[in-house]
Formats: C-alpha cells, structure tokens, sequence
C-alpha cells in the first residue's frame, strides 16, 4: 500500500476496478461472518470508493491528523462498506475484514469510533450522525481549521425526525464546511408494501423516492446537486465542487443508487438488505465482480424486481 | 442552615462564567430555555463560547459530541426531561457510549420545577442514567457543592450528568466544599436509623432529623451526591450499625436511590429498608409544599414514615 501524500491530497487510481474489488470483499465478509448488510454497502460502494480515494484530504497512517477531512457514515448499517474501503485505503489490514462482527474486533456491526482509529463518530441508531457532523463542522471553523465535513446519510433514513434538527441547524450556522451526502436507493429494510388506501402496491420502493427532496433542502437553506451516485467523475465533481466551491452555506449531494448495485441478481431487491449469501450465490457475484471492464448494471435507481 | 441566596440554576451559570473566562474550549449550548436554565447569563458573558441550538434537543447532543471531538468542552442547556426523556438515544449512542466529553446540565430536575406539572417534572432521570455504562451521575446537595461539581466535571474528561434543582435552599456545605467522585457525607450523626439522600432532598431529610430529634429518635442522614460511581462500602458500613435503612428521594422509588441502595443492602449488608420517594406515580402542577407533601418528602412527611418505620421493626433485631 503506497503511502498518502503528505498533503492527503488522493493518488490517481482505477476507482471501478477498486469499487469492484470492494464489493466483492463485502461479499465475502458478511459470508465469513454469517451475518451483515449487503444491500447499502453496495450501492454506497462508488461513493465511498470515490471519497476515500479521489476526494479526502487524509493520511491512513495518521489518522487523527488534525487537518483531515471527517467522514461519518451516518447509516452506519452499511459499516462493512466503509471498513472495506478504509482497508483498502490502509487504515487496517484487508485480512482484518474476516473479523467483522466478531467478538473483540475492531469491526463491529455498527462503526464504534472507540475501536477502530479513523472512525470520526459512532453510529447505527439512524439520524444521529448528521448531528455530530454539524458539531464538527462548527468546531473545524472554530478552530479555523481548513477541513471538510462530509456525511452520509440513507434516503430511508431521512424518515427520522432528527435529520431536519440537523438540517435546520447546519443551514442556520452557515456551516460551509459541512456537505451531507444521501446514498438514495429507494428502498430501505422492509419498505412501503401499502397505498394510503391500504392497497398492496406490489412493489415496497419508497413512492415518495422520486419526490423532489431537493425543494425540502433547498427550503431549508441548503445548496443541492443530483448526481448518478455510480458515475465516478460524477461524484468527484460534486464532491470536489461541495467542498472548494463552497458557499455561506452547507452543500447536500443527492447521489441516485442502486441497491444491491454490481451484483446482477441483488440489485434492486429488497430481500438483500441484510441477507448472508451461500457459497453458491457468492461464487456467482465472484465471476460477476471479477468481469474487468464494465459489467451490465441496471439503469439507476429501477424499479424494485418482485421477489 | 440558612437559606442562601443562590438557586442551584444561578450558580451553575456563575460558575461556568467563571470557568469559562480561563479556559476558551469551554462551551455551553442551549435547547432555547437559557432563561430558565440561566445559560442567558453565560450567552451574555461569554457571546462567542455559547451556541444556540433552538428547540431541537436530539440535535444538541449530537453536536455536543462532534465538538467534543476538537477538544471543547461543551456543557448542555436544557431541562431534565428532553435530555432523559426526549434525547435518550442520542445520550446513549453519541456520548455515553464513545465516552464522549460532554456535560449535561439538567435543569429543573425532580417535582419541583415551578408548577409546570408532568410532562416536565422527571422523576426517572436517575434511574435512567445510572445504568448508562461510562456516566457518571451527580445531584447536588446545595449551591456550593454544585459549583465544585461543576469545575470538577469540566476538569477531568468523559460525560457526566448533572442533576440540578431550580429553587434556591438550604446550604448544607460551605464555599470551601471540594468535590470528590464516588464519596458519601455524613451529614449527621445517629444510633437508631441511617436516612440515605440525595440531592436538595438531603436538607430535608437532616431537618426530618431535628424533628426526630425532639422524639427521643437518633436517626443519621448520609448524603450521596454521587450517584455513580458510589461508594457502596461506606454505604454498607453506616447500615450495619442500625436496624433500619430509610431512603429519600425526590425521584420514583424504582431503580433510583431507593433501588441503589436496596442492591447494596441486599448484596452486603441486609437491613430493613423504607422507601420514600415517588410510588410509582406521575407528577402535577403545584406549590413545592404540596408536592413535598404529597409525596412524602417534606421534612415533616420523612420524619413521620421514619418514625412509623422504626416503630415497626421487630425489637429482636
């Protein structure tokens, strides 16, 4: 692993070839594990790939460098996708990833900031972590540190009431430094199986997905961009724009996934929120994964598959 | 005793001024009730260490601890119950579990908190908090124990829960008061009974000892101002020389004083014991002498249920 340069400014790299790479190992984690989300590290999987290897300011060997870039994962289900990354990246050994949600490891279930050194906050219990991104916002601009705060929240996790406290708060501070990123899917645990009238909708995507959550943002003082969330320069544009271009305010990046995103026959599919894959079906996404060059992949954000 | 002039609300923001004019990392952060909590006191003194965060208590937290994380030291402003209550989680997963350095000033703790009746008066929180991992929780008996808590809390690093009454009441401890984490105080000296209190409600129960006083009854009164950590033995250690333990709180009687004293009676030193307190029961609007009353827990009220207490414990023992 070659070191950061010691500006934490990114090395160039092949961001599809490493996405791939990690997919595949958060198959393989939640497989030895026998337990994790698959679903939201997957299609949080580009982004997270683009962040920490085109976007972050940050050096893996110096972890609380004082100047880093913060990232939180404020849908911290998705934990394996970022462990991954962040292995990938060289905060911690790839073979490190075989203890996920074992007993005494670093990589619990859910990010714990007291275990693994790089974990900016602590999180899992939805809607908190935009919170502790805006008080670091605000403590980086106390400190007149020059800084970048990004946080990534789940569309579904936009349902808790906290999320717009922090959203309010964070446009009422002018907090600049602050970026808040939606990996949104459309899908969450279990969904909208439901009309309003109490009809089976056949499909439990989120029908208010589509709904212009950029006029809530942007009502709320936020500046937004809508990006296809699997579009590389994409996301490093955005990205890149949110923090250097920064305005009086914060920025929040609507990124558009697929769940379940590289895996031809989890995409889209709910029953893959949090399901461990036999050897069978990882042995599938293995020569799906392993395919260089670009794999088919459904436009983004379809229509759920039925089960 | 004498009454002092200070409001436990009123020291709490005096003291933070103070600190906070030696040590800029200081913060204090409202839930929009500085004018009840006195945080409109620090805002006034100190405008750039104090941050508005509205009427959004869960928010708070969470910025709490991302602050936290560079070095600041924020103290919270907002009443007992949207922390306990309304803000749990937040508590839970964002400081007490990362251990984060953050300060909670609950105000306007217990029954008495001005007649605003249920929703606002928390008689749980300390039942609550005290089986948080990693808090430390403290009720302050008087002004000058809570302004030593106050600079002990901010010194040394980790959340603590601060459980502050709103009235002012009697002085039980003089401005040379020292605070020490895990400590018991005797407050009195007494043969037949041990009276265990916490917070405010300590002066009450050491004016409940002048009443038995004049009926012939010795009864000691123990203040534990730290809830926890707790010193368990030297609770132990005063029940073993009486037949009968009484504790007193302006809190239920479930899983608060009352139960942390019924674990250490049962573990160590099994002695009979009353409970007073809240019987399980909601609040309401009142005078603070009719709450007192209601519940048991005027001076009058405790020295009576100690009293019949004593009257019942077998002579054999």
């Amino acid at each position: 692993m070659a070191l950061a340069p010691p500006d934490g400014s990114q090395p160039a790299v092949d961001l599809a070839g490493i996405a791939r790479r990690g997919r595949l190992l958060v198959l393989e984690s939640v497989a030895h594990s026998g337990a994790g989300h698959i679903g939201g590290p997957l299609s949080a999987m580009d982004l997270l790939v683009a962040l920490y290897f085109s976007v972050l300011r940050i050096r893996p060997d110096q972890p609380d460098w004082p100047d880093r870039d913060r990232f939180i994962l404020s849908k911290g289900h998705s934990a394996i996708g970022l462990y991954v990354v962040m292995a990938l990246r060289g905060y911690l050994p790839i073979e490190d990833l075989e203890t996920f949600d074992s007993g005494d490891s670093r990589l619990q279930g859910h990010p714990d900031m007291t275990r693994l050194p790089g974990l900016e906050a602590s999180t899992g219990s939805l809607g908190q972590g935009l919170a502790v991104g805006v008080g670091i916002a605000l403590g980086l601009r106390m400190r007149e540190r020059p800084a970048h705060t990004f946080v990534m929240l789940g569309d579904g996790e936009t349902q808790e009431g906290m999320v717009w406290e922090s959203l309010a708060i964070a446009a009422r501070y002018r907090l600049g430094n602050l970026t808040a990123i939606v990996d949104r899917n459309g899908l969450q645990q279990y969904g909208w199986p439901l009309s309003p009238d109490g009809l089976d909708r056949g499909d439990r995507r989120d029908p208010l997905a589509e709904i212009d959550l950029r006029a809530a943002l942007e009502a709320f003082g936020w500046r937004v961009i809508e990006i296809d969330g699997h579009d590389f320069g994409a996301i490093v544009a955005a990205c890149t724009d949110a923090r250097d271009a920064a305005g009086p305010g914060p920025t929040a990046i609507l990124a558009r996934t697929v769940k379940g995103r590289g895996v031809s026959f989890m995409e889209g599919r709910t029953e893959w929120h949090a399901r461990v894959p036999t050897a069978v079906e990882l042995e599938a996404a293995r020569a799906e994964l392993s395919s260089s060059g670009d794999e088919a992949h459904g436009e983004a954000a379809p229509a759920e598959s039925a089960p | 005793m004498t009454t002092t002039t200070l409001a436990m609300r009123d020291v709490w923001a005096e003291t933070l001024i103070e600190l906070g004019s030696v040590n800029p990392d200081l913060l204090v952060l409202d839930g929009d009730l500085g004018t009840s909590t006195r945080a409109d006191r620090f805002a006034a003194a100190h405008p750039n260490q104090f941050l508005q965060m509205g009427i959004a208590e869960q928010n708070m937290i969470g910025v709490a601890a991302g602050l936290s994380t560079l070095g600041y030291v924020p103290w919270l402003s907002s009443f007992t119950v949207f922390f306990t209550h309304r803000s749990i989680d937040q508590i839970r997963v964002v400081v007490a579990q990362p251990h984060a350095n953050v300060k909670i000033g609950a105000a306007y703790s217990g029954l008495l908190t001005g007649k605003t009746g249920k929703t606002h008066q928390d008689v749980e929180d300390l039942a609550i908090m005290r089986a948080m991992p990693g808090m430390t929780v403290l009720a302050p008996g008087d002004a000058s124990e809570c302004a030593a808590m106050v600079r002990w809390a901010t010194d040394t690093p980790g959340p603590v829960y601060l459980r502050l009454a709103r009235d002012a009441g009697p002085d039980l401890f003089d401005g040379g008061y020292r605070f020490e984490p895990s400590r018991v105080i005797p407050l009195r000296d007494g043969s037949d009974v041990l009276i265990v209190s916490t917070g405010v409600q300590s002066a009450r129960c050491v004016e409940a000892a002048v009443l038995l006083e004049a009926r012939g009854i010795s009864a000691a009164v123990l203040h534990v101002p730290s809830v926890k950590p707790v010193d368990e033995e030297a609770i132990a250690t005063a029940a073993r020389g009486v037949p009968l333990v009484v504790s007193v709180e302006e809190h239920t009687i479930l899983g608060g004083l009352g139960g942390l004293v019924a674990e250490i009676l049962g573990e160590r030193a099994p002695r009979r014991l009353v409970r007073i307190g809240i019987r399980d029961a909601w609040g309401e609007s009142a005078s603070n002498a009719f709450l007192l009353d209601r519940h048991g827990l005027s001076a009058e009220r405790v020295a009576e249920r100690v009293a019949d207490g004593l009257a019942r414990v077998p002579s054999s023992t």
